[in-house]
This record gives structure tokens, C-alpha cells and sequence, in this order.
């Protein structure tokens, strides 16, 4: 334990430490001499670009991508332009520009992923200098031409090219320059001399850093912190001037008594923390600069790169990767040599614990009569975060779980939460995998994220089992990894379908709410549609499917699948889609096979396209459905010759249709409308669109008997029908004299009850008593009754020796009138049930 | 009486929690076209809008005018339009018109439009094909269920029937599916489902998708069991005349939304009334359910009860005569006021349905049911249409016929297709174009062209789509066995046998003791056999599409709470109210409770309107 402060430096009141993160993996013939590194924030990859200046076709510039232990990721031969600067995109691609403008966008195996232009003018007068930035808008790119202007780019995701305003004076490159993301906006700082300008969109300002000592004559270096917040100032006298960005306030002056120009400058300050610092190299030496006079320094054998970090520095060698870092407040509580604060204390109680001594109780007493306990076991519990050796922190967990047993109430999940941390940082920090995330930058970045670099690394297993042991909600977690391994999967090209799909399938077979048409898509995206739809087959969600079947224009299948769905609004898209996308007839044909779509069409149809709905039943020669049409569109026309017209179509469709049956019907209708015209223009009765029963009707009411009776006959009207008819339309008429003319014309087939009934509807009794004589046997006590003349009925159903008749006939008899007949009717009775 | 309340009928849920939600999320649509606005309703949905929010309230939510959507040029002055429709394509393009008009006569004004329960992409279309996609800011409603009683809940949506079944246009599928959602979402979820026909398979199915795309909520259920039924599964019973007095009620007067309008000849005043039926009216509550030879006697009973209650006054003293004003009168009032009205209604049917025509009518229909003396059925069909009685009652009797008796005979069939014609008009060979396609009422035919078409189009399409087209096609070509089914659940009862109308012993009282309801049979059937085994010859007359389902959740759990004792009945196609009523006696018997889900009030009239075609 004493070891922990041996790489401890103070400046000030804070402490540096410089830890080694890895022994590079990767075996540098040259260090970093001569290439050009890129190195991506948060423990990201490292690329290099070796002897990128050589412009002989026969030795071409390697490009080279490794994790930031310098595990080798990738290497290849740049066969394009000349590049002037690489950079990491926030989501770990790497950009190339080029001396012409061009930016090219690689993901971390080497893979093209696809380039764009920072426009004409930048092409014209080529890049002279070039910065890659972050913002919360995404990466940025800027750039200074050789038209002596910047051209930025705040979002490479979504570019729009600024071109920023001139800066007064300039006559080549400026002496420095950065890029400042300040009250939303992206500007460009810039010094040309002793002269600091902001450029923004509209302007370029003059500004003066308050109390920069007047001794420099030029700014020859600059950097703007991690947060954008604060900015770091270094002149030819050798000062470093730290203050804000937005240069209203002055922090600090240190004079580094080192004149010559330096390689790298970058702020080198964790959140939070004591005193603003920034580290400056120059060759073989390292400054660390903070508010007073003195600095460290630290000496370096190698060529090496500064990579700021939220939290820190990290300092890439040839042979070696190191975080320099202020240390933090707890791990200086607890560290400091005679440290009397309760963290420490606690160390210690658990240190003389473990060797059984009872001094333990005494470190133990002397921090709870303090009352700071609870304190202790925060202050061990963040200082384990910041520590990157493992049996440091087991130390440091050990001692917060040994106090936190003389807690009562003390809240478990600070430190389960950090224990759970640790383990998936030192996984992620092992040596294989390579990313060194500190824990401040691991909370800044969220599990999500991390999730989604171990993915974009391919280290889909790792980062399953994060997200089990973290306990990550499926849909967020394990499914989402699952996704992205199956999307990975479908484009190896190697394998055929059938293992790809079954592979797929067997992986994803639990894992709740994947989208199988996101990872059909990819695959269709790579060429590969017969897989894509193979997988397709497994999304559960018909709805899902369609989409992307319409898209691989297989879209008959796409038709069914939307059928299959039950969703009607996707089999109209669809059905939609095809009716723009195929020729009338084979979209026809598509739809004869789906009776579904096909009558969703036609509803459309019905309404918006009458004529459409035509077309389909003569594509599909359905003669009756035509017929029908026919029928009623004749109803919509108003003039009787295109009616007519129209049923005529009718009937021949009926024809083709083998309906005998409508086609004679519609073929009388024709006679019917004719007919009814006819005598509208000679008798002026409204007839045209009534049914033959109510032609009928309408002509005996007006008593044009003659006419009715031809219809009557032409149509063939039953006999039946007939009869009803005239009874009544003659009765409405009470027309009793033509009635009974007609009772007699000749023997009734509905026979004489109706008449009777009609007669007593009309409330004629002495008409009605006419025609009881006529009604047929069985009817006769009806009859009777319906006139009201018990005694015949009586009679009746006496003579008919009727038991069920007899008894209608005396519930209707009154006690008081018809004594007489009722007796008789009972004696009938009484004779009939003997017998 | 027959009806009185178990005392361990399980509780119902609240329903009017559904209203609640409705009109917040109307009210908060309205509130996204703030200021004045004039507002378009679709006529039929005019009432169920009335039981959600009433004028006042849309007043309250800046709606200037209101009126109906007529497909006619309009007269407002508003800058503001917003119309509160059903996806219908014809009204969107009157929409489309009218914005296009504005536009021509240099107007600018604002268009929203509200489609409830959901938009349809073909809405979309014919705005975009219109042009005036950009014009028009959409919207939905989700209003699915409008609670019609404690036990009835409605889509309201009556185009369901026509547009699922004959036109073979499954859009409202997935409105049904999110209903059933809603209740789970609002309810708790269901411990089993059954259901049978092709529609009740889908609904199940989009309902499935619904419930697995949200979150999972585990919650003591407050329905036991879910049923899914199809219209077309039972055509018999929609098409018999109703005689249970609210089912009477609604033949004769038309029940609209829960409520009816009773004419001056009910009233004998000159004025017509508007009454609302559900539990509410007390007098009405006791008579719904009964047999309507019951209903005259009850009603006498109850008015000289009244006469009772009244008379008590004499002989008080003071402070009783004040006490009772207080407390009993104005009840009394409310109730005499109600019972003046059904007895109204009653004496109006009575008039009507004691006459000589209905009881022959009534005879037929048993005469069909039981499968008796059919040639005398036909003859009395036959001078029905002849003498020109009632369009759609000739009709539902020729349905009736033909489902009965599994098709008609050619030579019937021919016969009474062109009396009808020469009776309605030769529009109505669409009409029976329709029917025949729905299998109610058709020829008897000798050979299989179903078959042939169905090979013939199988060649064409792979295997698994051959599967679908033919459960399309057996869907329409429905054979019905209705004789047979009949046999075997014993739908039918004896005749013969006396049955006393005032004590009903099965379901058959709602029909007078002469048919059980086919639908409600199946429903008995399975909640007794806890599924479809047994039943196997039964639903393959039915074509099958029978189906059940343990639900996930709570199903296990065995406890015989309430919850576990109420049925939800889905009609997918309409219910009548004597199939309500019969659930309502079964619930009695069984000592559970039955809700009623359905896509709309039906009955033989709605029914068969809703095939003709004379119209479109």
C-alpha cells in the first residue's frame, strides 16, 4: 500500500499521478515518428498513418487501426489522396481528410463506409490545416484552406457547410488556432501573432486575454479544454496563460522558462477539481502547469501523443500508454501520507483487523466519535472508482464493507452499484478488449454506450454478459446486442443462407422483441434478399415484414403477408403501392389470386373509381357481378334511354353469365320502363320506377283496368296475385259495383274469404254478406264470423261438426244475447266429442 | 316473476369509466384547434357523441355550431372547420370537395379532421389524390366502446355487418381487437377465451398482437372468460320476430343508442317523448327481459301497487302527508310517469301484434323452425309477398325459409324470386345477389361449382394461401344445417308440450318456448364443457373456426371471486336484445353474469337492410 503515492507529484495544493494504462501491444518499428495519430476520447482506438507524406506511387502511405492497448484492429495500404488529418467521429469512425477536402469515413475494422466533400471552394484552394471536434451536435470537422479561410462542418452526420468571415491581416497560416463550441454555435479562434480573433458565423471579433503578460509578442499555442469551458494560452515568451473561453476571466500565468515551440498542448483538469492545469510537450519533455510557479515535469524517451480526456491526459508512446491525471479528493484523503481523514482511518482499522490487532477498534472508536463513519465508507467507496489496480480497490471495498458492518441505516447501493462498476471496467480495461475508461468518464458515457462501442467492436459475448450481470432490461440490453450480432452475422458472406438463418434463428429464439425485419433488412442492404427473406419468415409480426418485401419488390409475398396480418390498412398500402408500381393487367392478375385485397380494391373502387370496378369483373370475365353493375348503375342514371341502355348491358351479361332467370327479368324490366313511359306521356300518371305491383295498383286506382290487365298478361302475373291486387285497389276505390263484377268475371284462385275480409276492412258489411255464400266450406265460419253473423256460423261449423270450430264460434258468443245458440252449440259439441 | 335479481349476481364493473376516457381524449383533441370552430358530425354518430358529450360541454371547448354531416355544399362562417367522422371514403372526399372549393373561391380557412374510432390509410389516399393532403390536419379518436347499459357495451358501428361479411372487407377487425385491448387495458385482463367464426378468429388474433406489443400488466381480472362470436354463425335468431318486450320494442319503435321516441299514439298526448331504456328506468328494468304476454298483467299489477302507495295518504296525519311529499312522492311520480309510458308502448304493440296477420306470422316462423308443414309455409310466403305486406318482412321470412330448410327448391326458389321482383322492384336481384352470397338465402343446387372454382384458382397460388381461400370460400358458401343442429343441441323443443310463458325453464321463452337461439346455445354449451370438446360435430357444421385460449395471466389462480363469474359476449356483426335477454336468463340460471359486447344493436329489420342494395 505505501506504493500507491509513489507516482504522486504535487503542484500547489493538488497531486498528479501518471498510472501506465497498457504495455503497447502493438510492435512499432519506428515509434510514432513520422505518422500521423489519431486517438478517439473515452479509451477509444488509435489509428495511425504511417509516412503519409511519401507521394510515390511504390510506397504507398499503411493506415493502420489499433485498440487503444495496441491490439491491432486493422491495416491497410491508403490508396486515395493525400491526407492531412485523422480523427474519430462520437461514434468511433474513423474520418480521413484530404488535401483536396475530401473526407473520408471508415468504421474501426477498416471498412469504407461512404465520403463527402467539404465543398468547391475547399477543393480549389486545398487544406492547409484541419481540426476534427466534438459537440453535443455530433463530430465536426474544420478547416483552413489555402484561401486563408475556415470552412466548417458542425455535424459530419448532417453537414452543412459554413465558411466563416475573413480574418483581418492574415497573410499565411495562422500561428494556432482552435475550435471553440460556445452558446450553441461553433467558432473558430484564431491567433496570427500577438492578435486573438473569434470567427463565428457573421463576424470576426478582435479579443484580448485579460492580464496576458505583456512580454509575449506571439500566441504560438492554444487548447481549448474537454468541456469547451476553458482555454489554455501558451507564448513565444513561454508563459501559459489559463483562463475561460470566453476570455473574461484570467485563472492563471505560469511561466514554463521553455521558449521553444512545443508539439502538444492540452488541458489536463477533472471536473470538479482544485486547480486548472494543462500539460504542455515539447521533445523528450513533458510540463505540467497549474496555478503557481512551480511545475513537473516529467521526462519522455519517446515520440508520444497527448489524448485529452474528461478526467485527464493519456500520453501514447511507441511502448507505452499512461494516464496522467490530478488525483482525486478521495484517493488524496485516503492516500495522503499521515492522512488523518476518516477514509484513511477506516483503511487502517481494517488493516490492523486483518492482522487481528485491536488497534482496529481504536481507529474504529476514533472515527465514530467524530460521527463520520459514513463518511469513511464513502470517501473508501469512491476512492475504489478511481483506482485502476484491482487489489487497490478490493482494498479500499473491503475496508467500506468492514465500517459499513458498525452502520445501522447506512444505504447499500452506492457501493453494490460501484462493485458492480469496477467489474465491468476492468473487464473492458483488460489488455484484450482495451478500452480504459476511468470511472468518472465510464459515468459521463452511460452503460448504453458503452454497450454499443463493445458492439461496434464486435465483442457481442462481452457485452451480453454486461448486460446480465448489470441486469439491463432486455429490450435496451441483451436483445439489442442480439440485433446487432445477427445484423453482423447476415453479412458474412461465406456462409450460406440456410446456416446463416438457422444460426439466427436459434440465438434469437428467446430474447424478447427483436425486430427479425430490421436484421432481413441488413441483410437485404448486403445483397443478400433470398436470406432476407428467409429471416423474414421468423418475424412474428406480419406488419413488420411488408415493408421491406415491397422494398425487395417481392411483393406478391409482400400482399399476402399484409393479408396474413389482418391489418387492412397494410394490405391497402400495399395494394396501393402496386397499383402505381405494375401495369393495369398484371396488377389485375395480382389481385384475382388475393380475394381479400381484391375486395378491399374493390370498396375502394366502388367509391373512387366506378369504371376501375368494371375493368376488374371483365378481367376476370364475371359476367353476373357485371350484370349487377349494370342494374345499378341504371339506377343512378336519370334520362330512361341510357337506362334502358344500361339494363340492356345488363341483360347480355346475364346472358354470358348462363342467369337465364335475371336476364328475363331484366329484359321485363326494360318492357316495364317502357311501357310505363308510354302511358305516362298518354295519361299523365307518374309511373316510371315503380315495380310491376305498384304500376298495377296505380293504374286500377286510377281505373285503367284495361291497361292493367294487359300487364297483367304480358307479364305473366299470377293469377293469384292479380286477384289480391284488384280486390284491393277496388275496395281502396270503394268501387263495390266493379267488385262484385269481378267476383263474378270468374271463379276467384284466391278464393272468397279476401273479399269478405277486404269488404269488412272497408267497413261494407251488407258488401261483405254478398260473397259469404261463396267462400268455400272450410272458410265458411270464418266468414260468418267476419260479418259478424253468429247464427250462420253457428250453423256452419254445427253442419261441418267441427269440435276446435264449434268452440271458436262460442268464445265469441255473448253470454247475454245468444243464450239459445249457445246451448245448441254446446249440444253439437257434446254430439261431436262422443263420436 | 322470472327476472328478479340473484342476490350472488356478481357485481359489475364500472363502465362509465369508458365514457370518461372518451371524452377527455375528445376534449383534448377539440383543445388542438384552439379558438372558434364549427363543428361536422357524422350523422350516426350524433347520438352515441350525445351520450359522451353533450352540447354544453363541446360549447365549453370553443365549438361554435354544429352540424350534420349531409355530403351537401355547407353554409359556416367559420375560419375554423373540424369534422368528427367515421373513416368513410365517401365523406372524405365531400371534404376533399369542400376544401378544393374553398380553395377556388380564395378562402382560407382551417381543416381538422377527426376520424373515430380510427383512420384508414384509403382515407388518407383520397385526400392525397384530392390534394389537399397538406391542407387538412388529421386526428383520431379512439373512441371504440360506448357503454349502452350496465351490461351492454357498444362499438356502434353498424356498417361492421355489412362490410365484414358480405363485402369481405376485415378493416374494422383490428378496431374490434382494440376494443377488446381497451377493456383488458381498463379492466384487467382475461383468464380464458373461446370464440368461434373466421372474424371472432381474427379479432382474437389482432387483439393477441395488441396485447403483446404493450406492457404486461398482471391484475386480478374482472372477467372471467371472453366468448367471440360471428354473425354469421347464427343467422336464425336475428331473423325471428322478437317478442321479448325491449326486443319487441326496438322491432316496433326502434331503439336508437339506448334510447327511443315514443309517437303521439304511445303518448296519447300530441307530442312524441324520448325515452332512455337501461337499468335506470325501474319499470322498464323489471319488463325487459319478459315475455310480452307477461308484460300487460305485470304493468296492471304495478299500477294498482302505485294506487296502493298513493292511497296511504288518506288517513295521515300532518307531519306523514309532509313526509311523504318529501320522500316517497316524487319517486312515485317518476315511476307513474314511466309506467303511463310502457303501458302506452304496450297497448300500441298490442294493437299491433295481437291482430290475426302477426299470430299466422308467428305460426310460420315455428311452423319453420320446427321443420313442419312447409309446403304451407310457402304458400303463406307466397301471399305475403303477393299482397305486397312488408318488403323486408316477406324477406326475412324467405331467409328464414331458406336457411331453415337449407337452401330452397329451384322451382320455389324461381318462383318466389319474380313474385318478389314484381312486387319490390328488380333492384332487389342485388338484394338477392347479396343474400345469396351470404348464404341466407339460396337455391338448392345439384352440383359442386364451389369446388371447381376453388381448384381452379388453387393452381395459381402456392399451399398456404390455398388454405385461406378456401376458408374464404367456405365462408361464403356457408351450407347451413340448421336442421340438423338443431337435432343435436336441441334447439327445438318438443311441440306439444305446454309452456308456461311466466315461469321460463330454458331459453326457448324468448321465442315463445319454440326455438333456443342457436348463439346463445354454443355459448351455454362451452362455458359447460369449458371449451369446444364434444362439440366437434357441432362446430364442423359450422364450418369449425372454433377456437380457445388460456389467457396468461391469473388463470391459474382458481378463486372464485366475482370476477371469475362474468362472461364478456363479443358479437362480432350485431346482437339483438332477445339474445340479451336469453343471456340474461342463462346468467340467472347459472349464477353468473354475461356482458355483451357488440359492433351494433340488430335486428331482422337492421339486418336485412343492411343487404339491400337499392340504396348505394
Amino acid at each position: 500500500m505505501a506504493f500507491v503515492t509513489a507516482n504522486w507529484n504535487p503542484l500547489g495544493e493538488a497531486f498528479y499521478r501518471k498510472i501506465e494504462l497498457y504495455e503497447m501491444g502493438w510492435n512499432l518499428k519506428d515509434g510514432l515518428r513520422e505518422c500521423l495519430v489519431a486517438a478517439a476520447p473515452y479509451g477509444g482506438p488509435i489509428a495511425l498513418l504511417k509516412g503519409h507524406n511519401r507521394r510515390s506511387p511504390s510506397a504507398r502511405p499503411q493506415l493502420e487501426i489499433y485498440s487503444s492497448s495496441g491490439v491491432p484492429l486493422a491495416s491497410f495500404t491508403w490508396k486515395s489522396g493525400v491526407v492531412k488529418q485523422l480523427g474519430w467521429t462520437v461514434s468511433d469512425d474513423l474520418l480521413c481528410v484530404q488535401e483536396d477536402g475530401t473526407v473520408l469515413v471508415y468504421d474501426l475494422f477498416g471498412g469504407f463506409k461512404r465520403h463527402f466533400s467539404m465543398g468547391n471552394e475547399v477543393s480549389q484552394s486545398q487544406v492547409l490545416e484541419t481540426k476534427i471536434f466534438h459537440s453535443p451536435y455530433g463530430t465536426g470537422v474544420a478547416i483552413f484552406t489555402g484561401a486563408l479561410r475556415f470552412t466548417l462542418a458542425t455535424n459530419i452526420d448532417d453537414i452543412k457547410l459554413r465558411r466563416l468571415p475573413e480574418v483581418p491581416g492574415l497573410q499565411g497560416a495562422p500561428t494556432c488556432w482552435a475550435v471553440l463550441t460556445q452558446d450553441r454555435q461553433s467558432k473558430v479562434l484564431v491567433a496570427n501573432g500577438s492578435h486573438l480573433f473569434v470567427l463565428d458565423n457573421t463576424a470576426c471579433t478582435h479579443v484580448t486575454p485579460p492580464g496576458l503578460s505583456p512580454q509575449a509578442t506571439s500566441i504560438v499555442h492554444m487548447c481549448v479544454s474537454f468541456s469547451y469551458k476553458y482555454l489554455a494560452l501558451l507564448t513565444d515568451s513561454g508563459h501559459v496563460w489559463m483562463g475561460t473561453s470566453n476570455l473574461k476571466e484570467k485563472l492563471s500565468e505560469v511561466d514554463t522558462k521553455i521558449k521553444s515551440s512545443p508539439k502538444q498542448m492540452a488541458w489536463c483538469r477533472r471536473p470538479k477539481s482544485q486547480q486548472p492545469s494543462a500539460v504542455v510537450m515539447w521533445d523528450g519533455l513533458l510540463v505540467v502547469v497549474g496555478e503557481c510557479n512551480e511545475t513537473i515535469q516529467y521526462h519522455l524517451d519517446d515520440d508520444s501523443i497527448l489524448v485529452p480526456e474528461l478526467d485527464g491526459v493519456r500520453i501514447i508512446s511507441g511502448t507505452h500508454h499512461e494516464l496522467l491525471q490530478e488525483v482525486p479528493g478521495a484517493c488524496e484523503e485516503i492516500f495522503k501520507i499521515a492522512s488523518m481523514a476518516p477514509g484513511a482511518l477506516l483503511l487502517e482499522a481494517h488493516k490492523e483487523y486483518e492482522k487481528e490487532s485491536q488497534k482496529a477498534d481504536e481507529y474504529l472508536r476514533e472515527i465514530k466519535e467524530q460521527s463520520l463513519l459514513s463518511e469513511a465508507v464513502r470517501q473508501c467507496v469512491e476512492a475504489a472508482g478511481h483506482e485502476y489496480e484491482p487489489e487497490t480497490q478490493k482494498t479500499l471495498l473491503r475496508a467500506a464493507s468492514f465500517g459499513k458492518c458498525f452502520l445501522s441505516n447506512f444505504p447499500p447501493e452506492q457501493f453494490v452499484i460501484m462493485c458492480r462498476d469496477l467489474r465491468v471496467l476492468n473487464a473492458v480495461r483488460d489488455f484484450t478488449v482495451g478500452i480504459p475508461l476511468t470511472h468518472t468518464q465510464f459515468k459521463q458515457m452511460t452503460v448504453q454506450v458503452l454497450i454499443d462501442r463493445l458492439v461496434y467492436r464486435k465483442l457481442y459475448p462481452l457485452a451480453i454478459e454486461i448486460c446480465r450481470y448489470l441486469k439491463t432490461p432486455e429490450y435496451q440490453g441483451v436483445s439489442r446486442v442480439l440485433k446487432h450480432w445477427a445484423c453482423y452475422k447476415v453479412q458474412q458472406k461465406e456462409e450460406s443462407d440456410e446456416i446463416i438463418a438457422k444460426t439466427v434463428s436459434v440465438k434469437l429464439a428467446d430474447a424478447a422483441g427483436i425486430s427479425y425485419s430490421e436484421i432481413a433488412t441488413k441483410a437485404y442492404e448486403s445483397g443478400r434478399t433470398e436470406l432476407a427473406i428467409k429471416l423474414l419468415e421468423f418475424e412474428p409480426r406480419s406488419g413488420e415484414q411488408v415493408p421491406l418485401l415491397l422494398k425487395m419488390k417481392k411483393s406478391p409475398l409482400a400482399l399476402s403477408k399484409a393479408i396474413e396480418s389482418g391489418d387492412t390498412d397494410l394490405v391497402y398500402t400495399v395494394v396501393m403501392y402496386l397499383k402505381n408500381e405494375l401495369n393495369r393487367g398484371d396488377f389485375f392478375m395480382m389481385l384475382r389470386n388475393q380475394p381479400v385485397a381484391l375486395s378491399l380494391y374493390k370498396q375502394f373502387c366502388k367509391h373512387q373509381e366506378q369504371d376501375t370496378l368494371k375493368d376488374l369483373f371483365n378481367q376476370d370475365d364475371d359476367h353476373e357481378e357485371l350484370g349487377n353493375f349494370y342494374v345499378k348503375s341504371s339506377y343512378k342514371e336519370q334520362r330512361l334511354e341510357a337506362r334502358i341502355a344500361l339494363l340492356q348491358s345488363a341483360v347480355d351479361e346475364y346472358y354470358k353469365a348462363k342467369n337465364e332467370f335475371s336476364a328475363k327479368t331484366t329484359e321485363d324490366e326494360m318492357r316495364l320502363l317502357r311501357f310505363q313511359r308510354k302511358l305516362e306521356e298518354e295519361k299523365g300518371e307518374t309511373l316510371v320506377g315503380f315495380s310491376l305491383h305498384e304500376t298495377m295498383t296505380t293504374l286500377l286506382s286510377v281505373g285503367l283496368h284495361k291497361h292493367a290487365e294487359q300487364l297483367y298478361k304480358d307479364f305473366r302475373v299470377p293469377d293469384k296475385r292479380f286477384w289480391w291486387l284488384k280486390l284491393k285497389a277496388l275496395a281502396v276505390k270503394e268501387d263495390w259495383e266493379e267488385l262484385e263484377k269481378f267476383a263474378k268475371s270468374k271463379k276467384s284462385p284466391i278464393g272468397y274469404l279476401p273479399f269478405v275480409e277486404v269488404c269488412i276492412k272497408h267497413h261494407n258489411k251488407p258488401e261483405a254478406k254478398k260473397y259469404v255464400s261463396k267462400v268455400t266450406p272450410e272458410q265458411k265460419v270464418k266468414a260468418h264470423l267476419a260479418v259478424g253473423d253468429m247464427e250462420g256460423a253457428a250453423e256452419a261449423a254445427i253442419e261441418r261438426r267441427n269440435e276446435s270450430e264449434i268452440s271458436t264460434v262460442l268464445s265469441r258468443c255473448s253470454t247475454t244475447t245468444d243464450q239459445l245458440l249457445m246451448e245448441r252449440l254446446n249440444r253439437a259439441k257434446a254430439t261431436v266429442a262422443k263420436k | 316473476m322470472a327476472h328478479t335479481e340473484r342476490r350472488d349476481a356478481p357485481e359489475l364493473p364500472d363502465f362509465s369509466l369508458l365514457k370518461r376516457l372518451a371524452r377527455d381524449q375528445l376534449i383534448f383533441l377539440l383543445e388542438q384547434l384552439p379558438g372558434k370552430k364549427d363543428l361536422f358530425i357524422d350523422a350516426d354518430l350524433m347520438s352515441p357523441l350525445d351520450r359522451i358529450a353533450n352540447v354544453t360541454i363541446l360549447k365549453q371547448h370553443e365549438v361554435d355550431k354544429l352540424y350534420k354531416v349531409e355530403l351537401k355544399p355547407i353554409v359556416s362562417n367559420s375560419d375554423q372547420l373540424c369534422f368528427l367522422i367515421r373513416p368513410r371514403i365517401q365523406t372524405v372526399k365531400w371534404i376533399s370537395d369542400l376544401v378544393n372549393s374553398d380553395k377556388v373561391a380564395g378562402r382560407f380557412r382551417r381543416y381538422k379532421i377527426i376520424f373515430t374510432p380510427q383512420k384508414f390509410y384509403a382515407c388518407e389516399t383520397v385526400l392525397e389524390e384530392q390534394g389537399v393532403y397538406g391542407d387538412v390536419t388529421i386526428d383520431e379518436w379512439n373512441f371504440y366502446i360506448l357503454p349502452l347499459d350496465d351490461d351492454i357495451l357498444s362499438l356502434e358501428l353498424p356498417e361492421f355487418f355489412r362490410d365484414n361479411f358480405l363485402e369481405g372487407d376485415q378493416r374494422w377487425v383490428t378496431t374490434a381487437g382494440s376494443a377488446l385491448h381497451l377493456l383488458q387495458t381498463v379492466y384487467g385482463s382475461f383468464s380464458k377465451v373461446y370464440g368461434i367464426g373466421r372474424c371472432a378468429k381474427m379479432v382474437y388474433e389482432s387483439w393477441r398482437e395488441l396485447m403483446e406489443e404493450g406492457e404486461q400488466r398482471t391484475r386480478q381480472p374482472e372477467f372471467a372468460k371472453v366468448f367471440l362470436i360471428d354473425r354469421d354463425v347464427d343467422y336464425v335468431t336475428p331473423l325471428c320476430s322478437q317478442v321479448v318486450y325491449e326486443g319487441l320494442v326496438d322491432d316496433i319503435f326502434r331503439i336508437k343508442c339506448g334510447s327511443v321516441e315514443f309517437g303521439p299514439d304511445v303518448t296519447s298526448s300530441d307530442k312524441s317523448i324520448k325515452v332512455m331504456l337501461n337499468s335506470q328506468d325501474k319499470v322498464f328494468n323489471e319488463i325487459r327481459n319478459e315475455h310480452f304476454s307477461n308484460v300487460f298483467g305485470f304493468l296492471s299489477q304495478k299500477a294498482k301497487n302505485l294506487q296502493t302507495a298513493y292511497d296511504k295518504r288518506r288517513g295521515m296525519d300532518i307531519q306523514q302527508m309532509k313526509a311523504f311529499v318529501a320522500d316517497e312522492l316524487k319517486g312515485l311520480k317518476q315511476e307513474h310517469r314511466l309506467l303511463s309510458l310502457h303501458i302506452g308502448a304496450s297497448e300500441s304493440m298490442m294493437k299491433k301484434k295481437t291482430k290475426q296477420d302477426f299470430q299466422e306470422l308467428l305460426k310460420t316462423e315455428h311452423s319453420l323452425l320446427e321443420g313442419f308443414e312447409i309446403r304451407e309455409c310457402i304458400t303463406y310466403i307466397e301471399e305475403h309477398i303477393n299482397r305486397q305486406v312488408s318488403m323486408i318482412e316477406s324477406l326475412r321470412l324467405l331467409c328464414l325459409l331458406s336457411i331453415t330448410e337449407n337452401g330452397l327448391l329451384s322451382k320455389d326458389y324461381r318462383s318466389l324470386k319474380a313474385q318478389y321482383l314484381q312486387s319490390y322492384g328488380i333492384e332487389h336481384l342485388l338484394t338477392f345477389a347479396n343474400l345469396r352470397q351470404l348464404g341466407i338465402l339460396e337455391e338448392q343446387q345439384a352440383g359442386e361449382t364451389l369446388t371447381v372454382m376453388e381448384s381452379r384458382v388453387g393452381k395459381l397460388v402456392n399451399d398456404k394461401t390455398v388454405g385461406k381461400l378456401t376458408d374464404a370460400f367456405s365462408s361464403l358458401a356457408k351450407k347451413s344445417n340448421f336442421r340438423a343442429l338443431s337435432k343435436r343441441l336441441a334447439l327445438v323443443p318438443k311441440s306439444g308440450e305446454e309452456y308456461d310463458l311466466r315461469i321460463p325453464r330454458d331459453m326457448a321463452y324468448i321465442f315463445s318456448g319454440a326455438y333456443i337461439p342457436l348463439s346463445c346455445k354454443l355459448i351455454e354449451q362451452v362455458l359447460e364443457r369449458d371449451g369446444w370438446t364434444g362439440l366437434e360435430e357441432v362446430t364442423r357444421m359450422l364450418n369449425g373456426q372454433d377456437f380457445a385460449v388460456t389467457g396468461g395471466s391469473g388463470s391459474e389462480a382458481r378463486n372464485r371471486t366475482d370476477a371469475q363469474r362474468i362472461v364478456l359476449v363479443m358479437f362480432l356483426g350485431g346482437c339483438t336484445y332477445s339474445e340479451i335477454s336469453a343471456l340474461r336468463f342463462l346468467g340467472k340460471e347459472r349464477g353468473c353474469r354475461f356482458i355483451v359486447v357488440t359492433t351494433a344493436i340488430t335486428n331482422s329489420a337492421r339486418l336485412l337492410e343492411a343487404l339491400l342494395d337499392n340504396h348505394a
